[in-house]
């Protein structure tokens, strides 16, 4: 008996189709994951069950849930049902609270707009949700407001909202994508806790193959408004009836070829590097409370080496990035590049800042949007003494590299796609020909598909011109794919350092164990006997 | 909170003897001598002695300065050389002018512009929305002060309605002031209210498409009270800012428009003591406009602390 | 790309205000320094169009002729606020968190605290009325305006990932200001010129009228809103015209400036 069964829906924001037959059902108290790339119109399809559609989208078909048809009730039917019957839950915990509403408040209201308790009443059941969800009251007192809470807390208060009319349905939108990994593997076995508990279906949607590999039941997969290929997880994952699924599968798992060795030559040296910040004053007198971000950091890369720098948000590796690229001072310790003291501003000569170029995470931002691509490319062709000769030359030939066209230096950035945008990024790390690329994320915001032939160009362009890489991520696999060494970072310290395989597979120190069984990963016999089953 | 207030309150004063310094050194400083220049190019030497005595010109600049913060600390503004009283007592009376004026300007302005954003708002791209949004177009455009003429041409001169203008004093009672005060409020803030309203109409769009409104709608809430629980709230805080701003607006409104409506405010003293050269003058009520406008800036950014809790705890 | 309706109206209104003043300087209908008495207070008409004020000038050239004083002061000012607040914003966001950035901020808080017209006043009471004194405190009042619209849209420009780009670069805050954050704010900036220009008329016309800006016999639009109040019961298009000019010319700007908004960001029309 199905708790949900959507058929043919079908749905057009402003006479573009966006959703085409999707049809699937989720059983009473199953997990069902919806997975699919940015843009395949998993969310849509959530927001439409909801009627929380964006204006001008019309959908169509049928989704039956208790005997009622969700997309053809009423405002008013549908206002009872939210919150009551379906819960939701959003990708962006740090903005999906009312930011002037202490949390109880926002709890209880869920309680309150159904008429299930009075206020009083209400505040009690927001007090033994919230402790459900993993905030118990001496730590977490209702009076507390969302900007004193983490990325991870807020999301377990967006939880207990969700969860606090014990709904029959949960739907989670990329309910961790905005998480560091250790608590995404705990917001994830919250929810499983829940639908064990309470007897809930969960509907899960994620462009995380691996995370739905832990969670679902049953998994459908959609491309491009379509659901490709839909069965229970196990079979979907072993089979890989449809083409895409295969394709999304070997991205997942995509490690790039890669070709010449390190040699023992050091090329970065980083010694006891420290970097204070002066927090916002408390006192109105007195010395400014500092924040140590990095404490002490010790490392080497080595010339054609390619160094993972793995940590969660707020470890301090962004600001040792900073420190690198000369662009803050340290408070304590040398950063030395090819021999030379590496200092912020002007200090730092060009012929230094010659030999270091980075990439960013944002394909977006990267970009002054009023300059050509030509023009993009070139800026680094400022730390020259004077512009090269064959200056348009160079400029083709780091598009080529990237595999772009020359013509497409004429264009803007906005022409381009955002896995384009990174090769432009990296042709424009690569056009005065650095001996290291520092790559901040460089991936990080890219569909798996893409980011394999981002990690393919990386590798490939590092044999060619002998690059150094500083590949510094959130993300283990991708570290794990195209590093020959790895560093740990942890509350501004590195915890652990050593070969890559050894990292992974013999974790020493406790952190990087516990990153490591955090990471949620396809259970390697699924993989193994492709179309074996079926 | 307190901290919060504390701080604000030390910047509050920093900014007074910043803005009174600037005030001091152009009215004292640039002249030369005041009292020459207050008495005009042909006057009698001895007049200008004797006025540098009254004045206390033989200090130096800074002991000046102190003798004049320190008189308007203990309610000292001198003696006006004009009126041959002190300036203080000048200012009291017009101040119950001028300051009921801006005071009922602001809250007319705001009891129409809350009311109004919020319809615009939520009936975005409808026939009301245009029309509002023409209207406040219109009312951004006209000058407060030939608004009240048009005002005394309707409703004084046509229709007998209201006075075209003076000002009975409070010892008269309070309905014939507040009557007398209504034509000029008027005016003032309906050019006001005119833009309170777009910023009220557009702050209320902007907060309807944050993410927390969708975890509201999310849970069951009507978009009406998505909008009443949620938005209004948030979309005070830029709404705040204006009407910190709107506040000197509507004080040199009110100067200005004192002068339509015959009013005995103190905009009708600072433009004689301008005509006059009465510097003592000019200096006390300047000083008086400025303190005002420091003060009703404190006080919204109290309003903003009250408003989001993520101020509270900064600075 | 389509123009928006409300660009084409405002110019067109700032146009018709605009093309008045130039031609005043070669051509009004009627002379607008001598005295006719026996032309006095003629309600519009034929021979004058809009009428003859108290001294029988023409309303109509005294018009065109004002609107010359106000736009000039209104240019004028918002140029001295341009060419001063949009460095300092600049410099503000370049040196951001640092003591340049607290001096120039906190100085921009305290001519906030004086109003263009208390401004307007502290330099009449010292150096006497003239047009010039509007000019200046219009002028000094549009400063922290632009210096705070700069600081605020140039800082949301340090933070993106090209600006950093161009730091690793080797380029300094100053070029950076000018090759990347400038051109990226330039819509915004031109955005505010405009609201600024009609803030400027207003405020000049306030000026004039309370007798702080232009001097008789400059003709300007406060000016004859001041000389026409005792006579508003009988001559009430006195009144009226140089109200509506002031009405129109700020309503053009207003929305021309709406128009341009709509044109040059696509982001602030939703917004919106």
């Amino acid at each position: 008996m199905s708790l949900l069964s959507v058929e043919t829906l079908s749905l057009a924001i402003r006479a573009e189709p966006i959703l085409r037959d999707v049809s699937f059902e989720i059983g009473a108290g199953e997990v069902f994951g919806l997975v699919g790339e940015s843009g395949s119109g998993k969310s849509m399809t959530a927001l439409a069950l909801m009627q929380l559609l964006p204006d001008g989208a019309r959908a169509e078909g049928a989704a039956r849930f208790g005997g009622r048809d969700l997309l053809s009730l009423g405002e008013r039917a549908m206002c009872g049902l939210r919150g009551n019957e379906i819960g939701m839950i959003f990708q962006e915990p740090m903005t999906a609270l009312n930011p002037v509403q202490t949390v109880g408040d926002q709890v209880a209201e869920t309680l309150i707009v159904h008429g299930a308790a009075d206020r009083a009443g209400a505040a009690a059941a927001a007090r033994d949700r919230l402790a459900r969800v993993g905030l118990p009251a001496e730590r977490f007192p209702l009076s507390r407001y969302p900007h004193e809470l983490s990325g991870g807390q807020r999301q377990r208060v967006c939880i207990a909202m969700a969860v606090a009319l014990r709904p029959k349905l949960l739907i989670a939108d990329e309910p961790t994508t905005a998480l560091d990994v250790t608590t995404q593997a705990q917001i994830l076995d919250l929810l499983k806790g829940l639908v064990a508990e309470e007897g809930m279906s969960l509907m899960l949607i994620t462009h995380d193959l691996a995370v739905v590999s832990g969670m679902a039941d049953h998994v459908a997969v959609m491309q491009d408004g379509r659901i490709v290929e839909a069965a229970a997880t196990e079979t979907l994952f072993r089979r890989r009836a449809h083409p895409y699924t295969d394709r999304l599968f070997a991205a997942t798992a995509h490690v790039p070829e890669r070709h010449g060795a390190p040699r023992e030559t050091p090329l970065l040296d980083v010694r006891g590097a420290v970097r204070d910040y002066a927090l916002p004053g408390t006192r109105l007198f007195g010395a400014a409370p500092t924040f140590r971000a990095v404490d002490g950091v010790s490392f080497t890369l080595h010339a054609g080496e390619s160094l993972g720098l793995v940590g969660e948000s707020g470890c301090g590796k962004s600001t040792l990035t900073r420190a690198i690229l000369g662009l803050e001072d340290l408070q304590g310790g040398r950063i030395t590049l090819d021999g030379a003291t590496v200092h912020a501003g002007r200090r730092m000569p060009a012929t230094l800042r010659r030999k270091m170029q980075v990439v960013f995470q944002d394909p977006f931002g990267s970009f002054n949007p009023r300059h050509r691509v030509a023009r993009l490319v070139a800026e680094p062709f400022h730390l020259l003494d004077h512009a090269p000769e064959d200056r348009d030359d160079r400029i083709a030939g780091a598009l080529e590299a990237v595999g772009l066209s020359p013509a497409d230096g004429a264009r803007y950035i906005h022409e381009f796609s955002g896995g384009q945008r990174q090769r432009i990024a990296i042709a424009r790390a690569l056009i005065i020909r650095p001996k290291l690329i520092v790559l901040d994320e460089a991936v990080s915001a890219l569909d798996v598909s893409i980011r394999a032939q981002i990690l393919d160009l990386l590798a490939d362009l590092q044999g060619r011109f002998g690059l150094s890489y500083l590949f510094i991520s959130h993300d283990l696999t991708v570290v794990r794919a195209i590093t020959d060494r790895v560093l740990v970072m942890k509350a501004g310290e590195i915890v652990e350092e050593g070969r890559t395989e050894t990292v992974f597979d013999a974790p020493a120190h406790p952190y990087t164990r516990q990153l490591i069984a955090a990471a949620p990963a396809i259970p390697a016999h699924w993989t193994e006997d492709r179309h074996g089953t079926g | 909170m307190l901290r919060f207030a504390i701080s604000r309150l030390v910047s509050l004063g920093l900014s007074l003897i910043v803005a009174s310094l600037v005030i001091f050194a152009v009215i004292e400083g640039v002249p030369g001598d005041p009292a020459a220049f207050m008495l005009g190019l042909n006057a009698d030497p001895a007049a200008v002695a004797a006025l540098r005595e009254e004045l206390g010109l033989g200090g130096s600049l800074p002991a000046r300065y102190l003798d004049w913060i320190g008189g308007m600390l203990r309610g000292d503004f001198g003696i006006s050389y004009t009126y041959r009283v002190p300036v203080a007592d000048l200012v009291a009376a017009r101040l119950w002018v001028s300051l009921p004026l801006a005071a009922y300007a602001l809250a007319l302005s705001t009891a129409i512009a809350f009311p109004v954003g919020l319809i615009a708002a939520a009936r975005r791209g409808t026939a009301v929305d245009a029309g509002i949004m023409g209207a406040t177009q219109l009312g951004i455009a006209v000058p407060n002060f030939w608004f009240a003429m048009l005002l005394v041409l309707v409703f004084a001169i046509q229709l007998r309605l209201f006075s075209a203008g003076g000002f009975p004093g409070w010892d008269e009672g309070i309905w014939i002031n507040v009557k007398a005060l209504t034509l000029p409020a008027v005016a003032l803030a309906l050019p006001q209210a005119s833009i309170l309203a777009r910023v009220m109409r557009s702050s209320v769009l902007e907060t309807l498409g944050q993410d927390y409104i969708r975890t509201a709608r999310a849970k069951g809430l009507t978009r009406r009270q998505a909008v009443f629980r949620h938005a209004l709230r948030n979309a005070m805080i830029p709404v705040l800012t204006i009407i910190g701003l709107q506040f000197s607006f509507l004080l040199a409104g009110a100067i200005i428009i004192e002068n339509v409506f015959f009013l005995p405010g103190l905009g009708r003293l600072i433009f004689q003591g301008i005509t006059q050269r009465d510097l003592v003058v000019v200096e006390s009520v300047v000083m008086l406009l400025v303190f005002a406008v420091i003060t009703v800036n404190f006080l919204v950014d109290l309003a903003y602390a009250a408003v989001d809790p993520r101020l509270r705890r900064r600075r | 790309m389509r123009w928006p309706p409300a660009l084409l109206l405002g110019g067109a209104l700032t146009a018709v205000f605009a093309v008045a003043a130039l031609v005043s300087f070669v051509w009004t209908p009627h002379g607008v320094e001598g005295l006719n008495i026996a032309e006095k207070l003629r309600t519009p008409g034929a021979t004058y169009w809009l009428g003859t004020d108290h001294f029988g000038r023409d309303i109509l050239s005294m018009l065109m002729v004002g609107a010359r004083t106000s736009i000039a002061v209104a240019i004028v000012a918002v140029g001295m606020g341009v060419t001063l607040g949009v460095p300092l914003g600049l410099l503000a966001a370049a040196r951001r968190g640092g003591l340049v950035d607290e001096v120039v901020m906190r100085g921009n808080d305290l001519i906030f605290a004086f109003p263009a017209l208390v401004i307007a006043i502290l330099i009449t009471a010292v150096f006497g009325p003239s047009a010039l004194n509007a000019i200046l405190a219009i002028g000094i009042f549009n400063t922290p305006v632009f210096a705070r619209v700069t600081r605020g849209a140039a800082l949301s420009l340090w933070t993106l990932d090209y600006i950093l780009a161009a730091r690793v670069a080797g380029k300094g805050g100053f070029r950076i200001s000018v090759e990347h954050i400038l051109p990226n704010i330039a819509n915004l900036l031109i955005v505010q010129a405009t609201i600024q220009f009609s803030l400027g008329i207003l405020a000049e016309a306030g000026l004039s009228y309370v007798g702080l800006g232009a001097q008789p016999p400059t003709p300007s639009w406060g000016r004859m809103l001041a000389e026409s109040q005792t006579m508003i019961s009988f001559a009430p298009h006195l009144a009226i015209f140089p109200g509506l000019a002031i009405v129109l010319t700020v309503l053009g700007l207003n929305l021309m400036g709406d128009g341009l908004r709509d044109l040059l960001d696509p982001r602030l029309r939703r917004a919106r």
